[in-house]
Parts: C-alpha cells; structure tokens; sequence
C-alpha cells in the first residue's frame, strides 16, 4: 500500500498542482480543506472549497472540509485585532501557516493515517548535510517565495512537511495546472490577508473586537509637539502616509505609535530609518541559537528584499538586530526572518525598532 | 467493497426498484392529466403508486399526496395548515426536529407566531407534561418527528395522537425516519398529517409524500394545475413516484422480519464497540430507539475525524450533520438532550439497513478502536492549543 499524505487545499492552483503532484508521485493523497471563517472570507468561501472539491474529483482523490472557524477566530484573528489596538502591526499569516495550520493538519493527517502534510507554499526543505537536520530554504521562484511565513515550524513539523511547488515558478505550475486540466489554472492570486479582502483593517478590527477601538487621539511629532488628530491608533501602521490629514506644507510619515496614549508620532522621511530591531519569541531552525552573533540578511516584512544585518541572539528566544545601513519601516508586530542565501536561519517578531 | 452504514443518510436503491423506475421513464411517459390513453396509462402507474404507499402506513389512497420529497411535505403541512388557521397562531413542536420542520416553524415565528419547542430529557424522549400544558393553549398544529434522526429515539406518537385528538389540536408527524423502519398503521393511530420520503426506504430521492387524513383543508404550498388534488401543483414525477411504489411495497411485505435482523446487527455493532473501546456511551434511550439506529460518544473524540478515517478504510458511517460548505455544528438534537458541544462533536451515527450482514458489522469492529483511539489523539492535540 502507498504512502498516504494528506495535502492543504485551499481552492488556489498552487495547492492544486502540489496534491497533483504527489498523486504522480504515487502517494495515496487525502485532499482537506480548512474552513477557517464561518462568513464569507475570500481565503475559504463556498466557491473555493468547491473548486477544491472539482480538483479533488479529478485527481480522484479523497477530499474533506476540516472545519476551524472558532479556533481560527481565537488564535489569529483575535490576536490580529488585539495586535492593531496595541499599536502593532499583525502579520498573522506566519501564525497562520505554521503554529496554526501545520500543527492542526498533522494532528489531523495521524488520525487519518498519514505521516505527511503538503502544501501549495513556495519554500523547500532539504536535509542539512551537516547537521542531519531539516533546513528550510526559499521556493525556487524569487518572486514567489513564501519561506518568510514559515520561519516558525519546529523540527517535527519541518520533518513532515511538504512542499510539492517549492522547486517550481509559478508560470510552470500554472502550466502543469493547465496540462492536467484542472480547473484553477488561470485563477487569480490572493493577496492580502484573508480575512482582511478590501484592506481595510480598521473596519475588520472594530468587528472584531466592538467597542474597543480607541477614539480621536493627537498626531504628535518626535519632540510631542501636537500636530493635528486622528480617528484611532489602529488606522495607522509605521512608514504609512495617508490619512493623517495634515497640512503642514511637507511630507510626514508615521514614524511610531504610542497606544498606551493614543498617539501617533510622525516624523520626515529621512528620520524613518532605523539601525536595528529588538525580537522577541524567536525561532531558530536548527533548534537553538548560534553561538555567536550571525551575519545575515534580514527581511522585515514579506515583501521586503532583506537588509544586510547582525542577528545577536540574547537569549533562546530573543535577539538584537543591526542593520549595515538604516532600514526604513521597521514595525511592530511584523516578522523579522534571517537568511544566510536562500537557506533560512530563524526569525522572531519585532518588538521595537532601534534609532 | 466498502460498508454502508448510514441509511439514515441515504439508502441504495433495491434492484426492483431501479427496475419498475428503468421501465417506467419509457412508458408510461404520459401526463396523468391528460384525457387519451397515454394520459391514462400515466394515471394508471401514479394511482397503482399511490395504493401501495396508502397500504405501507394505513391510510387511504386517496389521503396520499406525492411530494419532491419529505421536505416539501413538511412545508406543505405547516404552511398548509398555517393557511387556514385563522387567530389560532400557536404551533408546538420539539427541540429535536429535522432543520425542514424546525424552519418553517422559524418563518411562523417570524410572522408573528407562537413557537413552543417542547424540551426532551438526557435520553432524548420527548417532555410529555409539557405537551399536555401546550395543548391547553390551544395550538394551530402541533408538529413532531416520529423517530428521529440522528439519535433514532422514537417518540411516543400513540399517545401523542390520542392526547391530540381528546383536545381537537390537529397533529402533524414527520415520519421520515419511521416509514420502513417501524410498524405505522393510522388506521389505529390518529395522526392528521403525516410526511416521508421514498430515498429513506430504498427508494429515489426526490420523492415523498404527505398523508392528510379526512378531509382536512389546507392552504396548497405549490399553487398551479390543480394536481394532488389541489394540495400541490405541478406534473407530478411519475417514474419517481412508481419506485416510491415498490420501495413501499417491499418495505411493508417483511417489516417485522428485518427490523428484528437490523437490531440483532446494531446491538451485535454496540456491544462489540463497548466491549472493545473504552470511554464509549449510547446517546439515546435504549428501549425506544429505531431497530437500525446507534449513535456512539466516543468521549473526547472529534466525531468527524472518526468519520473520515473510518471512510478511509471504506466504512460510510456519519457524525454532527455537515453543511454544504463543510461547516461542523454540534447536534442540535444533542444539544437539546443536554450534551456539551463537545460530547455532541464527539458522536458518530452508525445506521445500519439493507445488505448489511453480520460479516460487515465485525469487519468495523476490527478496525473502530484503533481509529477511534487516533481521532482522541487528535482532539486532545487540539484542546492543548487552546
């Protein structure tokens, strides 16, 4: 009997082509689908769980709906909301991807009979020669890499996961998508957050948690001369521009925000740039910090190039950045991921930018 | 081969059946209504149809009316006698209905009405002092599911209808569950309104129907050609209705004898499970239960994982009822006989029926504590995340 391997699928082409993949490959597959909003979210409406389920019948594949909506809710949408209203900057997709969705569909896939989860992400794991390890590295498509959101997969996970599309560039999976006649070869990319389709984070915030939103506070500059005011420091996130409604005769940009006193402190372009970052719940993929400081380059957001850097560790679960040069839009609550080339070292969150 | 065990859900269709339907899609292809022989061989097929299903519950032929199913019939009895009942505006019915009888009771309410739900106890059996303190109210209807279908508990009709019928509150019972299940003679039973579908006893789906006793008036669901005697429009499916036939006839002619051989398999099915699973308990009351039904808590278990493992190993069982975009919601039924969401996720349906045997109820002996124990795992796994 084949191995079974049980693969994430969300509706989009590349989870598609990774469960096709694997059929090629032999393997007994189980398709599942997360339903993680009990509304209509773009990431898993009715639409994307029935082309799922087309996909599925015509790879004759088993395929279930794995309902997560609660869990979902508390542990990253909530934390989200939470995340804004102090002043922060949430990616919750790095939650998402790895303690929330591998660890529940690893679960899932042992009581289903599979050792193995797959997705559709753009990121490779490789056996270290010299560790013996599993290291993670960066899908082979540039443009495509997902590897920032999954800095955080303990060993365990990394051993058993699978990531079919990670050798490939998205024009040569929507081509495979295209040559096996699956429906969602020519569907188009999500973007954003999920549960966030339109952008507007203050809206799903307040939805999430009503009555919390805080109330008209002061724009301030870095001396906390009071410049003007805004609607509620989850309006805003750091490097934003827009909707600050000044007239100040010169550009301003968020530099930081202050929730504890509902400020908004903005500065002039060139005083955005910091020289570091403090982390905190930092990962190692090897399992613990190097011992010595690490050169590396660090990636502040998800589509942020990297900036070379130093990774201190200063404890197991968190460390000092330094960049070679300022890095702009340091902020809160966004991931900071350390990559030696294409391999990843780590990540944690960023706490506070250092001037 | 795989092992079907959940004929609640669905049943195959017996090979008669399929036969007498395949014959008729070609003839009589005819419309009932119609004047000329075509139209009279059509009629012929409906009215042969509608005798063997009066004779399956004990009513006359002319009291049956074919539906799109059991659904429809429910609607067709709700609204039908909402219709017409004037500044009556009560209904009551239970906690523990099918959605299609629970909704519309919802839009009544909506519309104005009093809804009373009467409560069941931790078996599942249905609050019988609350019913008799409702029908002093004066109910418009009161609506209850015979057996029902998650649990299986059967509720006591004969009482019920006598109660009813002492008051003059007319009765509306969803049969879906019962019909080929349990003995139904309402020639001994005075049930008003009676619903069922043919997919639930080997029969198509997309065919039901409601017995209305008497003479009753109600306000026709689908309005248009006066078919049904101007109880429900519309041409009726006549190759449906003619496999409905023959499932009800099949379903009448050794009642007794299968039910008798479906519970030696369910509790041959229960017995192995407690003595091989620990943890384990029945949900619903034992001693009045359909003969095919067994609902398990498998306590800590994730009820719909346990479902897609044993399906895996090509055993069709089902859990919490799953809407079309997968979404779990814990038994309400469950809910309502006092269970916590999660002992209500932790259930699983097994419903046994024709073809099953006792080879097969040991084959998913074999197998159930291993996967059982998994899904456990996995439940745990994710209560520790929390």
């Amino acid at each position: 009997m084949s191995e079974r391997i049980l693969v994430a699928m969300s509706g989009g082409v590349d989870s598609s082509v990774a469960a096709a993949l694997l059929v090629e490959q032999g393997y007994e597959v189980i398709g599942v689908t997360m339903r993680l909003s009990a509304g209509g979210s773009r990431c898993c409406s009715l639409d994307d769980v029935e082309d799922a389920r087309r996909v599925a019948e015509r790879l004759g594949i088993r395929f279930y709906v794995a309902d997560y909506a609660d869990a979902f809710r508390r542990e990253v949408m909530e934390p989200f909301a939470d995340a804004y209203l102090g002043g922060r900057t949430p990616i919750p997709c790095v939650a998402c991807n790895g303690r929330f969705k591998f660890h529940r569909l690893l679960e899932r896939a042992r009581a289903l009979g599979a050792e193995a989860v797959a997705t559709g992400h753009y990121a490779r794991i490789e056996r270290d020669a010299e560790s013996g390890g599993w290291a993670l590295h960066c899908g082979a498509d540039p443009a495509k890499d997902q590897s920032y959101f999954l800095f955080d997969l303990g060993p365990d996970q990394l051993a058993r996961a699978r990531f079919p599309v990670g050798a490939l560039t998205k024009s040569e999976v929507r081509d495979r998508a295209r040559a096996l006649g699956l429906g969602t070869a020519d569907k188009p990319e999500s973007q954003e957050i999920c549960f966030v389709p339109d952008g507007d984070y203050a809206r799903v915030v307040e939805a999430l948690r009503p009555g919390a939103a805080p109330g008209v506070g002061k724009i301030v500059d870095g001396d906390g001369r009071v410049l003007g005011q805004h609607r509620g420091v989850h309006h805003f996130t750091v490097g934003q521009r827009r909707g600050l409604e000044l007239a100040l005769g010169r550009r301003v940009y968020v530099q930081s925000i202050d929730a504890a006193r509902n400020r908004v402190v903005v500065a002039e372009k060139n005083a955005l740039g910091a020289a570091g970052a403090r982390l905190a719940g930092v990962h190692w993929v090897a399992g613990r910090p190097p011992e010595a400081a690490a050169r590396a380059r660090v990636r502040v957001r998800y589509r942020h190039p990297g900036a070379g850097a130093l990774v201190v560790p200063l404890d197991d679960r968190s460390a000092r950045v330094e960049f070679d040069a300022a890095v702009e839009a340091v902020t809160p609550g966004q991931a900071a991921v350390f990559y030696d080339g294409s391999r990843v070292l780590g990540g944690g969150w960023i706490e506070e930018a250092l001037s | 081969m795989r092992i079907y065990l959940d004929h609640n859900a669905t049943t195959p269709l017996r090979a008669e059946v399929v036969d007498a339907m395949a014959r008729a899609l070609r003839d009589p292809f005819g419309n009932p209504s119609s004047a000329h022989a075509e139209g009279a061989r059509a009629k012929r097929a409906l009215e042969g149809a509608r005798e063997r299903v009066a004779a399956l519950v004990g009513a006359q032929a002319a009291e049956i009316v074919f539906t799109s199913g059991a659904t429809e019939a429910n609607h067709v009895a709700i609204h039908g006698v909402a219709g017409v009942a004037g500044d009556r505006r009560l209904l009551v019915t239970s906690a523990v209905e099918h959605p299609s009888v629970d909704e519309p009771a919802e839009s009544l309410h909506a519309a104005g009405w009093e809804v009373v739900r009467l409560r069941v106890d931790r078996d599942g059996q249905l609050d019988f002092d609350g019913l008799e303190a409702a029908i002093g109210s004066e109910p418009a209807l009161v609506s209850l599911i015979w057996a029902q279908n998650e649990t299986g508990v059967v509720s006591p009709i004969a009482r019920v209808a006598e109660l009813c019928r002492s008051r003059g509150v007319p009765l509306h019972v969803d049969a879906t569950q019962a019909v080929g299940k349990l003995p139904i003679d309402l020639d001994r039973i005075p049930v008003d309104l009676l619903s069922a579908s043919a997919h639930k006893c080997n029969g198509p789906k997309g065919v039901g129907f409601l017995v209305v006793r008497g003479d009753r008036n109600l306000a026709p669901w689908l309005r248009g050609g006066g078919q049904e005697r101007g109880r429900r429009g519309g041409t009726p499916n006549v190759p449906g209705i003619v496999g409905l036939g023959i499932a009800a006839e099949l379903a009448a002619a050794d009642l007794e004898q299968r039910a008798g051989r479906w519970t030696m398999l369910r509790d041959r099915l229960w017995h192995g499970i407690e003595a091989k699973t620990p943890s384990v308990r029945r949900n619903g009351d034992p001693a009045s239960v359909l003969p095919n039904t067994l609902n398990v808590e498998f306590t800590g278990a994730a009820g719909e994982v346990l479902v897609e493992a044993l399906d895996g190993e090509g055993v069709a069982v089902s859990a919490g009822a799953a809407c079309a975009s997968g979404a779990v919601h814990p038994s309400r039924a469950l809910l309502a006989m006092g269970r916590t969401a999660a002992e209500a996720r932790a259930a699983v349906r097994f419903s046994i029926g024709h073809g099953n045997d006792v080879d097969q109820i040991d084959r998913v002996l074999a197998i159930l504590p291993d996967l059982a124990a998994r899904a456990r795992a996995l439940a745990a796994a994710e209560a520790d995340t929390r």
